[in-house]
């Protein structure tokens, strides 16, 4: 059990990187405290599995440091670092039979045979594999081998940290959900460090209770769900996460606010400021199509719209609008009254956030 | 829908019935109709049932060829498959390096056999050739054409010379197709390389390790050229294997008959033992 930290920490895959295209991670810093479940978020090839397996040390990083508990572990292999990871495809030991395999890592360790026979049956029971424990791993359907996979990492109690590359990938719908809530479960009862490799934003934020959401070999937020749903701290997070994504539309900035296709959207006085202060070039306005409020008829200061399209998800709509020459989602509960044609839109300012170069910008305190 | 009962589609299977009658069952055939029967011309023919057959299986000679058959095959097996995976693991899996490895284990593969027998006779020899002068100024008694022993292991390490290479390169690219993963959840796990090799390697190398067995036994159990070349069999007996008790029997002393009913003998053996082969290693560890 371990706070993983690292510090300036980057890597490239190519021997003598040029530039910073050739980093597949930049440098970054960043800090796993002991005890937590994490989920690294990101879309493929935006370098999470990298940073995951130097963490885990099968990759040695390019610059900076991994420290466990303040102590760098650079030097040291896998083994020395005790850990645990689970990969995104089933890994069995084909000639073994499921007890052996689940006993595999506690007996390389020296283990007595009858603390790792009560361990693996714990493990097995956790799983559901108990059935299947004296059948070989290589008759096992694809759903089996990978709990079996992930049994293997769960079955050391003494590790410092369990690590997970998209390990439902493979595992059906309905045993995925059950697999979810059995690792939160082995989270809160033996409290190790858990960090949980997903592209799925649903997975990550049932599994975790904080999310680092990576984007072009960097950590671009980390925060609790909510934290990312509420306040993304980059366009990247508010359109990666959340369905449909953020709305993010570009403006102009103006005496008091900001404008787009002559709509005035005022600012508070705060965020006037910084703005002022800005110097950089793209200025966007996002806000969650759950937070955009619609109407079937003329409101206070809502703004006119065209409906360009509706889609009935079942317990709630998806309003495609045009607004002022931009196109807008909106998120519809099925108890409201549907508009027709037309719509007026308002964007309260709460949930208006302002963004300068993929940025966000906050209000001075 | 109303079927028609008719079998026209067994037409279909004609053109492969006809390639396969001639080009196995009616040579075959041949030879077992001269292993039933006394043949001098064509006019001049006896029956003669299973004679031949009990004639061959009494023949001691037979059965000291098929003992040394037996031996030296398994001998092969013993050195090249566990060498061959040895070598197999060693090679270097990326840059110039493994293709110029690739390069030079292929090129024993390359030689033909009588080739292979000329170069050790000459290699041996301790007048003219390397390894037999130097072991000759080392002291070393060696004589291939004189001591039986020195034969033998002078064909063994022929072989084991030239066809290691084939189990090794089969070896090679059934260990290049293993995901990395595995490698990786193998030290996740604190696996030690003997491990990694028991649970990892030897399983995933299974179906290469199957034809490199087959292929290795089928060939060694058939060898005629080399110890031909090297010694024609000698000194004595030592070297003459099945093969050749074989072609002495039809060629040289033209018992048609015997050699016939010899041949599917001899046929049979390499198909049961190649069946013990595949049996044994598909059902080794199913439940």
């Amino acid at each position: 059990m371990a706070e993983i930290r690292l510090h300036r920490l980057a890597h490239s895959y190519s021997r003598q990187p040029a530039s910073a295209a050739d980093y597949a991670l930049h440098e970054l810093e960043h800090v796993w405290e002991q005890g937590g479940a994490y989920a690294l978020l990101g879309p493929s090839g935006c370098g999470k599995s990298t940073l995951l397996n130097i963490i885990s040390g099968l990759l040695s990083p390019s610059q900076g440091e991994v420290q466990f508990d303040g102590q760098p572990v650079n030097a040291l292999s896998p083994q020395q670092r005790n850990i645990a990871q689970v990969f995104q495809f089933p890994v069995v030991y084909d000639t073994m039979s499921v007890f052996d395999n689940l006993a595999f890592p506690l007996r390389n360790q020296g283990l007595d045979e009858r603390r790792v026979k009560a361990r693996v049956e714990e493990i097995a029971e956790v799983l559901d594999l108990g059935p299947v424990l004296k059948k070989k791993a290589r008759n096992l359907s694809a759903d089996e081998k990978q709990k079996v996979s992930m049994g293997r990492g769960l079955v050391r109690d003494d590790v410092s940290a369990i690590l997970f590359d998209e390990p439902l990938t493979v595992i059906d719908p309905h045993l995925k959900w059950k697999l979810r809530r059995k690792l939160k479960q082995i989270h809160e009862q033996f409290n190790i460090t858990m960090i949980y490799v997903t592209h799925d934003q649903l997975e990550a934020s049932t599994f975790a209770d904080k999310i680092a959401v990576m984007h072009g070999g960097r950590i671009v937020q980390f925060g609790t769900p909510r934290e990312l749903f509420e306040r993304p701290r980059h366009t990247f997070v508010g359109y990666f996460i959340g369905s449909p994504g953020m709305n993010l539309i570009e403006v102009r900035a103006e005496a008091d606010g900001v404008s787009f296709g002559g709509l005035h959207l005022p600012l508070p006085d705060g965020l006037r400021e910084r703005l002022a202060e800005q110097a950089g070039e793209r200025l966007q306005v996002g806000i969650r199509p759950e937070f955009v409020q619609v109407w079937d008829r003329p409101i206070d200061d809502a703004f006119e719209a065209q409906v360009l399209d509706v889609e009935d998800l079942g317990t709630y709509r998806i309003l495609t609008l045009e607004l002022a020459g931009v196109t807008l989602k909106a998120r519809m509960g099925e108890d409201r009254p549907l508009p027709e044609g037309r719509a007026w839109v308002s964007l309260p300012a709460q949930w208006l956030m302002l963004y300068v170069d993929d940025l966000l910008l906050e209000a001075a305190p | 829908m109303n079927k028609v009962p008719n079998n026209k589609a067994w037409w279909l299977v004609l053109p492969v019935f006809l390639l396969v009658a001639f080009s196995a069952v009616v040579p075959m055939m041949t030879v077992v109709n001269y292993s039933v029967q006394d043949i001098f011309d064509a006019s001049n023919r006896y029956f003669v049932g299973a004679d031949w057959y009990r004639q061959v299986l009494r023949d001691p000679a037979l059965h000291d060829a098929l003992l040394r058959q037996f031996i030296y095959s398994g001998c092969v097996l013993l050195i090249e498959i566990p060498l061959g995976i040895a070598i197999a693991l060693t090679m270097p899996t990326k840059g110039r390096m493994a293709s110029v490895c690739l390069i030079i284990m292929a090129i024993p593969l390359l030689i033909p056999w009588n080739v292979v027998g000329t170069i050790w006779q000459i290699f041996g020899r301790a007048d003219i050739g390397l390894l037999g002068a130097t072991l000759a100024k080392l002291g070393v008694s060696y004589n291939y054409a004189g001591d039986p022993l020195d034969a033998w292991v002078t064909v063994l390490v022929m072989d084991v010379w030239h066809w290691t290479s084939l189990v090794a390169l089969l070896c090679y690219s059934g260990l290049r197709a293993i995901p990395d993963v595995y490698y990786q959840a193998a030290r996740i796990d604190r696996a030690s390389g003997w491990a990694v090799f028991r649970h990892i390697q030897l399983p995933k190398l299974k179906s290469v390790l199957l034809i490199a067995v087959m292929l290795r036994f089928m060939d060694s159990f058939m060898i005629y050229t080399e110890p031909f070349v090297l010694t024609g069999g000698g000194p004595g007996n030592a070297t003459t294997f099945l093969s050749q008790t074989l072609t002495r029997m039809a060629v040289g002393q033209f018992d048609l008959g015997p050699a016939a009913a010899f041949s599917l003998v001899y046929f049979l053996i390499i198909l049961l033992v190649s069946w013990l082969f595949y049996t044994a290693m598909t059902h080794a560890d199913k439940e």
